[in-house]
Formats: C-alpha cells, structure tokens, sequence
C-alpha cells in the first residue's frame, strides 16, 4: 500500500489586491479577487521505501502541495493520504509520524545548546524515553554531532546546524520524511555528507523520502524517481534515467580545428557557436551518432582535438520548464 | 491536561537557561522595565499634586487601579505577549513550523519567546499596589478578600483574551497587530484610571464590547467600597470572572476559526 | 526590545514591525551610499553643480530617509490610529485633572488638550524610543565599511534622520492633530510667525534627539546590553522630556531641573512655542537652550564617534 496517496489534488488561493488606482486606507477597501491555481489536479503514490526528488521552477507549487501533504494547507479538491491519515483533518496525529526539515530555517532553539532541543523535541513528541536515548546515539554517531551537543545552535556553522536539524526531525521515528532543499548553501563536503547520510537512512531505516531541492545533484545522487511539476501541474513522474532518454537527446561535439574556418557542415548537425578554431556542434541522438559526426568533421577539416558535452541534468530540466524539450519521440 | 502543563514549564524554563546566558542584559531590561513603569506612576504622582481626587478617586485609590492594573496586564504581556509577533511569523511563514508539530497551535506560541524582563514591570506594580494599600483604609471582608485575590487573575485573563482575539486578527492581515495595540497597551493605560474619567463612548467600547472595565473597575468599586459614580447595578462588581471566562471561550474560538482561515488560504 | 513606558508599549509595537520591515526589505537604504552611486538622478545632478557635491549628497541622503517610511503606508496609518487613540485617552485624564480649576501652572485646560495632541504628533517625529538602526550596524559588523566610506558618518545619519522626521511631522504628526481637533477645542498659534518659529523648534527638538540617539547607539561598541541601557533611557526622557505630563504641571523643584536638562527640548520646548507660552527674548532664550544642547550633544556624539573609529582601527570593531 502506498504511504502517500495523491489524487487530483488542487490548491486554489484567492489573492485580494488594491483595485488599481486604490490609496490609503481606501486601498484596504476596495480591492479585487483574482483565484490562482497553485495545485492544479495533480497525482502520484509513493510506496513505502522510496526515496522521490520533488522538483520545479520557483512558484511552481511544490511547497503548496508539501504544505498540503504535512496538513498545514487544506486542499481545496481532490484527496490526500499520508500513512493512511488524511493530513488536514489529523494534523496533530500525522505530525508524531513524520519529519519534516527545511533547509533554510531551523526548528532548534537558538540560544540553547543543540541537546536541549533534542531534549524538548522528546516532550513535545512524546517520544518514549528508551526510544529516544537509542535514536539520539544512533544519530549523533552517524551525523558526528557528539562534540557539539553542548554548543549553542546559534554558534553552529550552517552544516552543523543542518546535521541537527536532521537529528531533530528523525528522533520520533517518523515514516516519510520532506526534506525541503537540505543542502542550500552548503559546502561541498558537507553536502555530500548529508547525502550519504540520508541514502543510508533511506536503505537502513527503510524511512520514505520526499525531497524538494534546486540541486539536481541531490536528485542524482539519491533519488531513484523524480517527479516534476510546474504551473501547478505534474509534467514528469518517472526515473531519471528515462527522462534523460526523453527529454535529453541533445548533445554538442565541440571540435579544435588546426585554425579557423566557417562553420562546418555536417548533416543532422547544427553549428551553434563559433569561436576562432574552436566550434560547438549541436545534433540528436535520434538523427545521427557522435562516431559519424566525427567521421564527417574529420573528412571535411583538420581536426586538432574534440570533446563531447552530455546535456546536464540540470539543463534538461531547464527545458523542461521553459517547454523547450519536447518529448523526442521517433517517429 | 497535566502533560501539557508539564510541558510548559519545560518550554518556560528553557527559555529562563536561554535568557539566563545574556544575564546583565537580562537583569539590565529587567531594571529598564521597572524604571518605565515607575516613570508612569510618576505622572499619576504629578495629577494629584495639583488635585486631592481625581473624577472623585484618591490618590490611594488610584494607586490601586494602577497596581492592579499593571498586575494584569503586565502578566498577560508576559504569557501571551509574544503573540504580536505573529503577523511577523505568518508573513515569514513561520506559522508553519507551528502546524508540524503534535501541538496545539496557541499552546505553542505561548510557550515561546516568552519575555522573562517583564517580571520587572511586575514587582514594580506591586510596589505600586503596597503604597496604595498605605493610603487607602479597606475595611476587610471574606468578600473583598477574595475579590482581590481573585483580581489579578481575572484581569489577566481578560488582557489575554483580548490579547488572542486580537492577535487572530494578523491571520487576515498581517499589520492589525498594530491596531490592536491601541487595546492591549492602550488598555494598560486605560485600566490604571478610574473609568468615569473617559467620555461615554469611549466608556461604552471598553465595558460592552473589549470589556476592559472589568479588568479592575468594576471589581476595585467592591474591594474599595465605593459607588459607581456611572450607576452600574452592585452585581456588575461580581461579573469579573463570568466575563473572563466568556471571553476566553470566545477568544479560543476565533483562534481556531482564525487557524482555519490560514490553513486554507496559506497567506 | 519592546519598550515598556504606556506611549511606547504600543508606537513601539507598531514601529518596531515598520522597523523590521525596514530592515529586511531594504538593508541597503539604512546604510551610507558610497558617493555618487545609484539612485542620485538627474535633479542631484543639477543639485550638484549648484550647490556643491556636498550639500546635494546630504539632501539626497535626507531625501532617501523621507522616502524609506513612505512605502510602508499601513504601518503609517496603525500609527496615527494607535497615537490618537492615545491621545484620546490621555486627554480624559487632564480633563477630569481640570474639573473646576482653570489654569494650572499657566496652562488652561485647552493649553493641555492641545499640549497632549501635539506630543502624540511629535512622538515619532523625535523618535523617543526604540532608534537601534546604527547599533545593529555595530552588532553585525557592517559598521565597519560604513566607517571606511568618504563621507561624514554623523552628518549623514542626522541628514536621513531629518528625512524621516519630516516624513512623520506630515504623516504621523499631523493625522493625530487633526483628530483630535475634530473631537476636543484645541488651540491653534495665534500668529502667524509661530508656525516658523515651532516649524524650527521642531527640528531642533530632533537634533537633540538625534544626537542622543547617535550616543546611545554608539554605545553598543563598548556595551553589550546596549539595550538595557536604551530601556532605562528611555524612561527617563519620557518623564523628562515632558512627553507624558506637561513640565509646566510639574510641582516647583521638579520643573526647574527638567528645564535645564535636554530632555525638555525633545517635546516640551516646541510644543510650549506652538503654545505661545514663550514670546519675545523667552521666545529666543528656549530656542538658544536647545541649539545648545543639539550643538553640545552632537560635539559630544562626535568624540564618541572618534573613539569609536579609533577602535576600530585599532581592534578592527
């Protein structure tokens, strides 16, 4: 059975502006509706287990739909089930079974040492006091927080105080975890940590992840399936290996001539940029191969040196957003 | 019930180990806010030079407005204070660290950032109240005993109340606090005078609709044994509780239908 | 911190959230422009060859602190509704202070209203509580490349102070005044000079303020509750200032020292000229007492400020 349940779930926010020309205390008055779809029909289920990038433009409605699956928003339609429990009506329940951690702020008390939020956290989660202690070791021993319980949250370094928080949103033992960009700002080491942390989270504790983030690093290193939204609706739910074989097919053969010469024409290839002997061929891979293109550039220049560039993740996403990539279908 | 009383204490004390680490500037505001209350009760000092009673009030009598006054609503300032904060916390949308956890929403937000330097203001009314007690002769009754007794609390809650229902108001928009300050603070200001000193309108806004009159009035016209100089009815005097609970189921309800509002509009 | 006096406990409320908006909507606003950066248009263009790059910087600079309080128009109108409301309550209380007498220590009971009504006006326009702006500059380090551009650090937080005085004299003074006008018999100046003459005062009034305000805030570079010592301030200059009773209400003894004292030309000085309490040599003699005070505190804001930069330079903040 899935742990999260995603039926045709819709947001609608009224927003209320000044009507245009309004001022002063005449503007809180007179003022117009306008309705705004952040969510717009959209579905998924995640299984137990999983571990899910959750991703889109800035505005897109990730956070609407985080917001309507930890009960904090109320939908205004379809249907949401988290661990069975429908968040909006048992937020107070559902809260006690997940964890939930944002990346740019903290949920620790600021000018307590890192313990004492642990501590209190137990209370406010009930968390059983057995549990707690082996949760707590556990924890502090695979996220190295041993020599900074002692330290005031405010004295932490950004990374630190990430690792924290993480311990403090896994001590009640949660089933899915959201992670909401829990690597924005950090140093490389110290993201790559956190990652491996949560892999190995994900395949020891079997704890469901759902993660939001602008780094498709994240997303490559530890999600197996992504699901992509934007204008409120769902544009992609798969793996990422398919979405770079549908949505990434372009690659660019950037080619060294012995000097330079106009534009080389290669069929199924298009010359994008030009830079003394240096030019960047774009082609599909639908069309043709990187072996006949170099075949063709050689038989028609000099060539010095070459090198291929495989479309980044990030890219790909990229255009998808902006609606560049069309599905390459073959036909 | 009892859980929840335990955990305040624990989220209270926290915030005392918090606070403790800044200690002289702690014991500094602590002093800053007994000054500025002082500083009120001078001006109250300065009227009656000029004057024996004040709309028909000694000095010792309003002096024990003052006390009680002061009493009330600095605790309510310390207990639920912090919610002038929230339209802050709602605009940053901090609210939604509240929604996550397995609490009551209210019952977490008065458990934080609780403003431990207003026990400052507090010893200084009840510096206030003692000088009061000097200048005025209570004949003491069982009743007027436990009227006062019971008045700090009712006060509070009254404060309160108003306080919440107030504060539900950011869920809309998210400056009312400010306004709302013109009954909260202002109902300090208020409530540390005699009533029948504001014109009637203004009268009526603070008995029937934000009941501030019974903060300490109506129960001081009991304690001091005075007449109503407006002609209110002597059970009005005992009302005091009945209205504090009142307000506070009313006030409980707004917050709820206030959290409601959010959670489904988000803003 | 949430200043604890009656007037404060809720302007501040409301200033406080205008401040934190101030603050994180428009970090760079509160700091010093290096010279001749953006938002210096063509009229400062023009400005500047008229009367010197000097001049125009600091008029800009006002002109910006004018404008910064602009934008934030809801807070400005909880402000005039929580001043006035103040007002209104304060007013009862002096009138049930009148019942049957006349005048007291000069002052007729349409004195007071309108005593009562101007200070509300006046309270943000001194700014009697809560100005942290510089020492959390101090806190954050920010302080530091402040000092290091070329301008004069004093003058340029006196000229955007200037700006926003200003700005609350029309939108947070006159709003109050006019209210209580509608409601309560006020007095307006007789003649038709006072108005000049108050209009003066008034920017006096907050160059001595603002002076204070500087020293108080510079404090934070050798204080660390700085703030403590803010609330503790801030209790007495509502007293002293004559902010909460008018000194001329004060029993004998009590007036004369609050007289001599600064604090007096925060709120009492130009709201007894918008009186006319003072007239001919008085007249001059109350605007002399606080030029002296404002040239005095601000040359005594000055030897902090050196020490302060010496410190810097010497400790590096």
């Amino acid at each position: 059975m899935a742990i999260v349940e995603v039926e045709d779930l819709r947001k609608t926010f009224s927003v209320t502006r000044p009507r245009t020309g309004a001022r002063g205390p005449l503007a809180l008055l007179l003022r117009e509706r306008r309705e705004v779809r952040a969510v717009d029909g959209v579905s998924f289920r995640i299984e137990p287990g999983e571990m899910v990038g959750y991703i889109g433009p800035n505005g897109a409605g990730k956070s609407t739909t985080i917001k309507m699956l930890t009960g904090i928003l109320v939908p205004s339609g379809g249907l949401v089930r988290v661990a069975g429990l429908e968040p909006s009506r048992r937020r107070v329940e559902l809260a006690r079974r997940i964890g939930i951690v944002f990346g740019q702020r903290t949920q620790l008390w600021w000018d307590l040492p890192l313990c004492d939020s642990f501590d209190l956290l137990r209370y406010i989660y009930k968390v059983p006091a057995e549990r707690f202690r082996a949760n707590l070791a556990a924890y502090v021993e695979l996220l190295e927080l041993g020599p900074l319980l002692d330290t005031p949250v405010r004295q932490l370094s950004l990374g630190q105080r990430m690792r924290g928080d993480l311990t403090a949103a896994l001590l009640h033992d949660p089933e899915v975890l959201y992670l909401d960009e829990p690597t924005i700002g950090l140093d490389v080491v110290v993201k790559e940590r956190i990652r491996s942390f949560l892999a190995q989270l994900n395949r020891e504790r079997g704890v469901t992840v759902l993660l939001t983030t602008h780094d498709m690093d994240d997303i490559e290193r530890l999600c197996s399936r992504m699901i992509v939204i934007d204008h409120g609706r769902l544009i992609y739910d798969g793996s990422l290996e398919a979405m770079k074989d549908r949505f990434g097919g372009e690659r660019v053969l950037v080619i060294d001539l012995e000097e330079a010469a106009p534009p080389v024409e290669v069929p199924g290839t298009r010359v994008v940029k030009v830079d003394g002997p240096r030019q960047w061929l774009r082609f599909r891979r639908a069309d043709t191969t990187a072996a006949e293109v170099v075949a063709a550039v050689a038989a028609r220049a000099r060539l010095r040196d070459l090198t291929i560039e495989e479309p980044e993740i990030e890219d790909i996403v990229r255009r998808i957003y902006s609606g560049a990539a069309a599905p390459i279908d073959t036909h | 019930m009892a859980e929840s009383a335990a955990l305040y204490l624990r989220l209270v004390r926290a915030q005392i180990r918090a606070q403790w680490q800044y200690r002289a500037s702690f014991v500094l505001q602590l002093f800053g806010a007994f000054a500025l209350t002082f500083v009120d009760f001078l001006s109250v000092l300065v009227i009656f030079s000029h004057l024996p009673y004040l709309a028909g009030w000694s000095l010792g009598e309003v002096a024990f407005l003052y006390g009680t006054s002061y009493i009330a609503f600095q605790f309510a300032d310390l207990t639920v204070g912090q919610l002038d904060g929230l339209g802050d916390k709602v605009q940053r949308g901090d609210f939604d660290l509240v929604l996550i956890r397995p609490r009551g929403t209210l019952f977490q937000l008065l458990a934080s950032d609780i403003a431990l330097r207003r026990l400052g203001a507090m010893a200084q009314a009840g510096v206030v109240l003692g000088f009061a007690f000097s200048l005025v002769n209570v004949h003491w009754t069982l009743g007027r005993v436990l009227v006062l007794l019971t008045m700090p609390i009712t006060g509070f809650l009254v404060f309160a109340g108003v306080w919440i229902i107030g504060a539900t108001t950011t869920f809309w928009t998210t400056r009312s606090m400010e306004l709302v300050n013109s009954v909260t603070y202002g109902g300090q200001f208020l409530t540390s005078y005699p009533m029948n000193v504001y014109g009637a309108w203004l009268r009526r806004i603070f008995i029937f609709a934000v009941p501030l009159a019974f903060v300490n009035y109506f129960p001081a016209l009991y304690v001091l044994d005075k007449r109503d100089p407006l002609g209110a009815p002597d059970f009005v005097r005992f009302l005091a509780p009945a209205v504090a609970v009142a307000l506070l189921v009313v006030a409980s309800r707004i917050w709820r239908f206030g959290v409601r509002h959010y959670r489904s509009t988000g803003s | 911190m949430r200043a604890e006096s009656y007037g404060a406990r809720l302007l501040t409320a409301a200033d406080r959230l205008l401040y934190s908006a101030v603050r994180h909507g428009e970090a760079q606003l509160s700091r010093p422009p290096s010279r001749g950066v953006r938002g210096f248009g063509v009229p400062c263009e023009r400005a500047r060859k008229a009367i010197g790059s000097e001049m125009a910087l600091y008029w800009q600079v006002a002109l910006r602190g004018f404008r910064r309080y602009a934008t934030y128009r809801a807070a400005t109108f909880a402000g005039v509704f929580t001043n006035t409301i103040f007002g209104f309550l304060r007013a009862y209380v002096m009138i049930a202070l009148y019942a049957g007498r006349g005048s007291i220590g000069g002052f007729d009971l349409r004195d007071t209203l309108t005593y009562t009504f101007v200070t509300q006006g006046m309270l943000m326009v001194v700014y009697i509580w809560n100005w942290w702006e510089i020492a959390l500059t101090i806190r954050s380090g920010d302080i530091v490349t402040d000092f290091a551009r070329p301008l004069n650090y004093q003058l340029y937080w006196l000229a955007q102070d200037v700006g926003r005085a200003t700005y609350h004299a029309i939108f947070r003074g006159i709003p109050p005044f006019v209210i209580g006008a509608v409601v309560f018999s006020l007095r307006l100046p007789a003649h038709p000079w006072t108005w000049l003459f108050f209009l003066l005062s008034m920017y006096l009034a907050v160059a001595v303020s603002f002076a204070f305000r500087f020293m108080l805030n510079l404090s934070a570079f050798w204080l660390f509750d700085y703030r403590g010592i803010g609330s503790i301030a801030a209790a007495v200059w509502t007293f002293l200032s004559g902010f909460a009773v008018p000194i001329a209400l004060f029993p004998g003894t009590l007036q004369t020292v609050a007289r001599a004292l600064p604090f007096a030309a925060f709120v009492n000085t130009p709201v007894e000229i918008f009186l006319e309490k003072q007239q001919g040599w008085a007249l001059l003699g109350a605007l002399a007492y606080q030029l002296g005070w404002a040239l005095a505190l601000l040359a005594a804001g000055r030897l902090a400020l050196s020490a302060a930069e010496r410190k810097v330079v010497v400790q590096g903040g």
